[in-house]
């Protein structure tokens, strides 16, 4: 029977929760690496055992762990073993330095900061793991300051793509309100040298030759807090989401408004239609159905929870436009969490199952795509990403 | 051997309880110290200073013998206490926040 193992990175420490194929009875391990932010965990579709995860503190920065046996025990790559007596370091797990090298990298320069002014780059924390698709070993990070970093062996050493970040736009990139962070990186599963990446503030890019060269795909965005609203380059793009049948079809959940683009981000048109607002973060594509997308509106910038104080996820069966709310078991009275961008997933079962986290600490999920919710936790520290592994 | 205690988030990182002994080639200074520890440590790298530059992380700070040596150079020799091993060297994280 198949079983479901949902990752939950918290502002305190990483949680793995797990059931069977029917999701209604839940084991729940953690803390992990308690005491520290896990901005994101999410498992190799190459080999699920494996899990990488971003460990990071205000402290004492970076970490990368990574679990080989599905998230029972864990270790540093390439710190695991205490050298005896004192072997060299073994390498640089946690070492995320930008490439400034005259061979392969770009000078750093500067990005805006907030008020338009130019900012030296400083790495801050890896906000996002993806996993290659087809191998354990390979993994991309974006990190903040915005750059995309990649492993090959399996988290021990990191290496800027260099071209993303100096790919000409770089000095016109401005944080938004939680950092200029690369959030999200999307695979495209028939084509491996398709790249898709979103940076907040600055738009999304596209790799179609493996992550050397990039080029921004952001028209038809509009964003009035910028001098041109429809610039190229500016826009706080909080999320995109790709079916794998489908890795044209991009959706993008916006600062303010819900985008489509059909042809791999050439151009963008708002589908928020009835959407009560159009501010929030998460946004996730049905597994079997890809005009199927979910999202949880928010009530503004300044205003970091749902409108009316009910918690509602928004599921369009048509691509976009016509939105129907989703209620049964979330509240519906005096909820005043936020879902952030990382913080919903789906599995792969039948019927498809959705999952969200809260900053409240809830974990929610549907087994029914949407129609009726449960708490699977209620009091976990505030959620910052969840990630689904579906296990035959 | 010198004596390093570590906070308690780095402890856990390292995989040690108590405290971590040393053996430090050469003279015992605060750079030398730290180089020895990430050597033997090699998590710990990036976590008590900041990679490339070898700078103390802002929100941690070093203590030995009842003085604070955080904002000494690495080649400051340490005190005789530190280096025969007789008072521990302190990695404390800053008490800022929660």
């Amino acid at each position: 029977m198949s079983t479901v193992r949902v990752l939950v990175g918290t502002k305190k420490g990483a949680f793995i929760l797990t059931a069977d194929a029917k999701r209604d009875r839940w084991e729940v391990i953690g803390p992990h690496f308690a005491g520290w932010e896990l901005y994101h965990l999410k498992g190799s579709p190459a080999d699920p055992d494996r899990i990488y995860a971003s460990q990071s503190s205000g402290w004492f920065g970076q970490i990368i762990q990574r679990s080989s046996d599905g998230g029972k025990t864990w270790d540093v790559p390439g710190g695991e073993k205490m050298p005896e007596p004192y072997d060299p370091p073994a390498g640089g797990s946690n070492k995320f330095v930008y490439d400034v090298s005259p061979e392969t990298g770009r000078p750093l320069t500067t990005h805006q900061w907030y008020d338009g002014t130019p900012h030296p780059w400083e790495f801050k924390r890896v906000w996002h793991l993806e996993p290659s698709l087809t191998d354990p070993d390979t993994v991309y990070a974006g990190v903040e300051d915005a750059a995309l970093f990649r492993t090959t062996d399996g988290g021990k050493s990191w290496q800027e793509l260099p071209g993303l970040r100096g790919h000409g736009t770089g000095s016109s990139w401005q944080p938004g309100a939680g950092g200029m962070c690369l959030h999200t990186i999307l695979l495209d599963p028939g084509n491996p040298d398709r790249i898709f990446i979103a940076i907040s503030a600055a738009g999304v890019f596209r790799s179609d030759d493996g992550g050397k060269t990039w080029k921004p795909v952001n028209r038809g965005l509009n964003s009035q807090f910028m001098p041109d609203p429809t610039a190229e380059i500016g826009h706080c793009v909080h999320r995109i989401a790709m079916h794998p049948a489908r890795p044209d079809v991009l959706y993008m959940q916006k600062h303010w408004d819900v985008m489509r683009t059909n042809n791999a981000g050439e151009s963008w048109e708002e589908i928020s239609g009835n959407l009560p607002t159009d501010f929030g973060f998460a946004i996730d594509v049905h597994a079997h159905e890809p005009d199927t997308v979910h999202v949880v509106p928010i009530k503004s910038d300044s205003e970091h929870f749902p409108p009316d104080g009910m918690l509602r996820v928004f599921r369009s069966r048509t691509g976009g436009n016509d939105w129907e709310p989703l209620t049964k078991g979330l509240p519906q009275r005096d909820c005043y969490v936020n879902v952030l961008r990382d913080a919903m997933a789906v599995d792969s079962l039948e019927p498809c199952g959705v999952y969200f986290g809260t900053t409240g600490g809830q974990v929610y999920g549907s087994a029914d795509a949407g129609d009726n919710w449960a708490p699977i936790v209620r009091d976990l520290p505030a959620v910052l990403s969840v990630e689904v592994q579906t296990l035959k | 051997m010198i004596r390093v205690v570590l906070p308690p988030h780095l402890k856990k990182l390292a995989h040690v309880d108590g405290e971590v002994t040393l053996h430090v080639e050469g003279p015992v200074t605060l750079g030398s110290l730290l180089d020895t520890l990430e050597a033997a440590y090699p998590m710990l790298h990036g976590t008590v200073r900041y990679h490339v530059t070898l700078k103390r992380r802002a929100f941690v700070r070093f203590f030995a013998c009842g003085e604070d040596l955080s904002h000494q150079a690495p080649e400051t020799p340490l005190p005789d206490a530190i280096a025969t091993g007789a008072e521990p060297f302190r990695v404390v994280g800053a008490i800022a926040g929660g």
